[in-house]
């Protein structure tokens, strides 16, 4: 491969190749592809996922996944053919070189042009997604403890509570810009959903505060990421988006029910009617539904 | 006195060295056997008590593994309970980072190695590094103590993170014991710190210039300044931790006006430069042993003296990464701070290639080792770029993608720490290990750890939190696990062909002789294994390898590619590699 091609990934770099100018090339090449992101380059295990925000870090995962492998797949290359080309063939002592200014110099320099580029893709892709807009559609309040979470939609008196296996559910619309308000009652606890490629801490005397705006219905199983205890793999929750229509008529359905929902299910947004029978650790075939949308 | 010799003729070979050298400074008038074991402050036994605590460490801590990889074998693992599950790879973490890799680097091996690499007769505290011992034994037992107290061990993971870890979240002697030994280690480390440093400033031999200094022992003195730059912050935040577990204190609380984030920037304002401390020993020891096996010099030695000093000062200013998902750290600074890092780290892996290049690369098991180490780290540096991008790290945080990424690197450390023991035995014990079960653990232990490991990346990917005695949320991960169960397996087959060979080893007899790799660093002037206070005498020291230039009069000095072709034609020595 002299020139790079559209399938860089899959055939990362030749043997032959050395020289900065090449390399530069490829670093281009690389970049190139970085941009053109698309479907044609493999997904390296990862998904897409479900939001707005989670599409972006895909796309800036097939990047690096892309840099990486020319840039791994080169380096692993050059140690296997030092290793191999120049094993003992004699007594002899070789060469003794020490030193070899030029090549100091371009093995310097071209890391750092690479991490540089890196690191402005990695900031093209944080600000937006960290960023939060002044006036979200919906907002919910969200205050893990152990071993379960809690969702509050503000301006409403709907309150969602499930502990461990009861998996409440965190009911969202499709579309729009959610905000999530995110504390601990007690320990660190991880907010981490995986269609979202997204995670966030949950700490106590911490506000997090992030927004969203899922593409998709769908309903999604997560749990906690960050150890918080003895059930910590057991610290479930389902995300589930509806049509922002769909969403309002459950929060005020579910807001003129009782004053406070002490479950883990809305009153009045059970389309489904199918709560989570994860009772027990040992239950190993769960007939949860999860990954309903497009990620199943 | 120690003689310092001009040519090869002159040179002391083995132990009958005929040298009229003074009767009596190469002999040791003490107490012998046990009580000298036990009363002793030579470095080199020492560093040989600290090998072997911290080997021994190393097969506990991977016991641990076997359990915790048995149990992820089946999505609603039986083995152990969560709380037993919790523990496990608590003190998994625990006996691997705080008494595996950090005491066998610069207690064990360094400790050993770096008076004889400067031509030195001992450490310059030799007191103070038996009691570095001491503490280092009693802190692990201490450690391990925990599964015998009500409550079991400490099970808050090896992070320790408030405030699961104050008093009611996490009740028990296990956790306070755990605290106990950190405090106990991290004294043995910082008394370390401090005789490695104090031993390499004041105690070279004369024309030992600093830039005449292998290269083992510029990462060890590295690694001895960051040990006192970082071990006394986690001191500090033990001593609080303690205190807010006994005393009513709030430090990490946010009910009295604490912060628990606090905690995490004090831990790992400790664990980053940590993972340094850990890592720049390893590659002292595989840059040592590349260029040796190449028989050529290292390649860009100064680069790499530059590289290592900038890896430890950014390495103070790159804790946050472990928290951008807090929410509460500045991102940019700390990515921008981890990339920049990332590039002394890539300028390692040339120097290495450029010191094979060109060369006779002879496969001995130490060679194989440090190849190992070089594929293996190559895939923990790739995967730690890829999570130095907070929107990269918030997708793959506390996911398996971060447990399989730090296992490719420490995986290299175990690698790089056997080429060590392979490359080192031959000096320590005049005996080589057997090279015929060496390459098979090799290939047992690469192989082994990268089955075990590749699957970790996917089953991260594919969204499986670490930490997780069961994941009957999510049957489809069962295969991936089961195959990193298999590499774990694998892994500890090698570690059974290891055991074999030290048997071996012991029952060979001592015919190493004082130079058998041709190497180029003082400890290999000296005889197999060094007599007491080290040397009889010492070779004229011109550069940094001045064992090389004293067996090799006749090549020319080093020069560079572009205009001195050193090449010698007729030139020749053999290395042998026992079968």
């Amino acid at each position: 491969m002299d020139s790079p091609t559209t399938h860089l990934a899959d055939d990362p770099v030749s043997p032959k190749t050395s020289g900065g100018a090449k390399r530069l090339g490829i670093v281009a090449a690389a970049l190139a592809s970085l941009l053109l992101a698309g479907c044609q380059v493999p997904s390296f295990g990862a998904n897409k996922g479900v939001t707005t925000q989670s599409h972006k870090v895909y796309s800036l995962w097939q990047g690096f996944m892309v840099i990486g492998l020319i840039v791994g797949g080169f380096t692993l290359l050059l140690i296997i053919y030092a290793a191999l080309a120049y094993r003992k063939r004699s007594d002899a002592i070789p060469r003794q070189t020490q030193y070899n200014t030029k090549v100091e110099i371009i093995y310097t320099v071209i890391p750092t042009i690479i991490v540089g580029f890196l690191f402005y893709f990695t900031i093209h892709i944080e600000s937006p997604e960290t960023a939060v807009v002044t006036h979200p559609y919906a907002t919910v309040n969200v205050a893990a403890f152990q071993w379960g979470w809690r969702f509050a939609y503000p301006g409403t008196q709907v309150t969602v509570i499930g502990q461990t296996t009861a998996n409440p559910e965190l009911v969202i619309p499709v579309g729009k810009t959610v905000r999530i308000n995110l504390t601990s009652d007690d320990v660190v606890h991880g907010f981490y959903v995986k269609q979202f490629n997204f995670s966030r801490y949950a700490q106590p005397g911490v506000l997090n505060q992030f927004d969203f705006n899922v593409t998709t219905p769908g309903e999604w199983q997560s749990q906690c990421t960050q150890l918080c205890g003895l059930y910590h793999s057991l610290m479930y929750f389902r995300v589930k988006a509806v049509m922002p229509s769909v969403y309002q008529q459950c929060l005020t359905s579910s807001n003129s029910g009782p004053k406070l929902q002490r479950g883990p299910n809305f009153v009045s947004c059970v389309n489904e009617a199918e709560p989570s029978s994860l009772t027990a650790a040992s239950d190993r075939t769960s007939n949860l539904t999860f990954g309903k949308g497009t990620n199943g | 006195m120690v003689d310092v010799l001009e040519r090869p003729t002159e040179h002391l070979g083995g132990d009958d060295h005929g040298h009229d050298a003074g009767h009596g400074h190469g002999e040791h008038h003490g107490p012998s056997g046990l009580l000298n074991w036990l009363t002793s402050t030579d470095h080199k036994i020492i560093g040989m008590n600290y090998t072997v605590t911290s080997v021994a460490m190393l097969i506990i801590g991977g016991l641990f593994a076997l359990v915790i990889r048995g149990q992820l074998t089946t999505p609603g693992g039986t083995l152990v309970s969560l709380a037993q599950y919790n523990e496990l790879f608590t003190m998994h973490g625990s006996v691997m980072i705080y008494l595996f890799a950090g005491p066998f680097a610069f207690g064990g091996l360094a400790n050993y190695m770096v008076p004889i690499q400067i031509g030195a007769p001992d450490m310059a505290y030799p007191r103070l590094n038996a009691l570095s011992y001491w503490l280092y034994l009693t802190g692990s037992l201490t450690m391990l103590t925990g599964f015998f107290v009500a409550g079991g061990a400490a099970d808050f993971g090896w992070v320790g993170y408030a405030p699961l870890s104050n008093a009611v979240n996490t009740p028990g002697a296990g956790a306070d014991l755990w605290i106990g030994a950190l405090l106990l280690t991290g004294f043995s480390a910082i008394f370390t710190g401090v005789n490695l440093v104090a031993t390499i400033f004041y105690l070279r031999a004369p024309g030992m210039t600093m830039f005449r200094m292998p290269i083992f022992t510029w990462n060890m003195l590295v690694t001895g300044i960051l040990i006192l730059l970082a071990f006394p912050v986690l001191t500090a935040g033990l001593v609080m931790l303690y205190a807010d577990r006994h005393f009513g204190t709030m430090i990490y609380s946010p009910k009295g006006g604490g912060s628990p984030v606090l905690w995490q920037h004090i831990f790992w304002f400790w664990g980053h430069p940590e993972v340094y401390i850990l890592a720049l020993p390893f590659f002292g020891m595989i840059t040592e042993i590349i260029p040796v096996f190449s028989r050529k010099p290292l390649f860009g030695y100064k680069g790499m003296v530059f590289a290592t000093i900038t890896i430890a000062a950014l390495s103070v200013g790159v804790w946050a990464h472990h928290m951008f998902t807090t929410g509460v750290v500045l991102l940019p600074f700390f990515s921008f701070m981890t990339y920049l890092i990332s590039i002394p780290s890539g300028i390692k892996f040339f120097n290495w290639i450029g010191s094979m290049w060109g060369g006779q690369i002879v496969y001995s098991t130490a060679m194989l080792m440090s190849i190992g180490f070089l594929i293996t780290f190559l895939i923990g540096g790739i995967t730690g770029i890829i999570l130095a991008s907070p929107p990269l790290d918030f997708f793959l945080h506390d996911t398996y993608f971060v447990v399989a990424h730090f296992h490719s690197v420490v995986m290299a450390l175990v690698l790089g720490g056997m080429a060590g023991l392979y490359y080192w035995c031959p000096k320590i014990t005049g005996r080589f290990f057997n090279e015929r079960i060496g390459k098979l653990q090799f290939w047992l232990l690469f192989l082994g750890s990268n089955l075990f490991i590749m699957p970790l990346y996917l089953v991260g990917l594919h969204g499986m939190p670490r930490r997780m005695a069961v994941y009957v949320i999510n049957p489809s991960w069962q295969n991936m696990n089961r195959l990193s169960s298999i590499g774990a397996a694998v892994i500890a087959l090698s570690f059974v062909a290891f055991v074999v060979n030290v048997i071996v080893m012991l029952k060979s007899p001592k015919t190493a002789g004082p130079n058998p790799w041709d190497a180029h660093t003082l400890e290999w002037f000296t005889t197999s294994p060094p007599p007491h206070h080290n040397f009889y005498a010492l070779p004229a020291i011109k550069s940094e390898r001045p064992t090389w230039d004293y067996f090799h009069p006749d090549a020319p000095a080093l020069g560079h590619e572009d205009h001195d072709p050193t090449h010698v034609p007729g030139h020749t020595t053999k290395v042998e590699v026992p079968a």
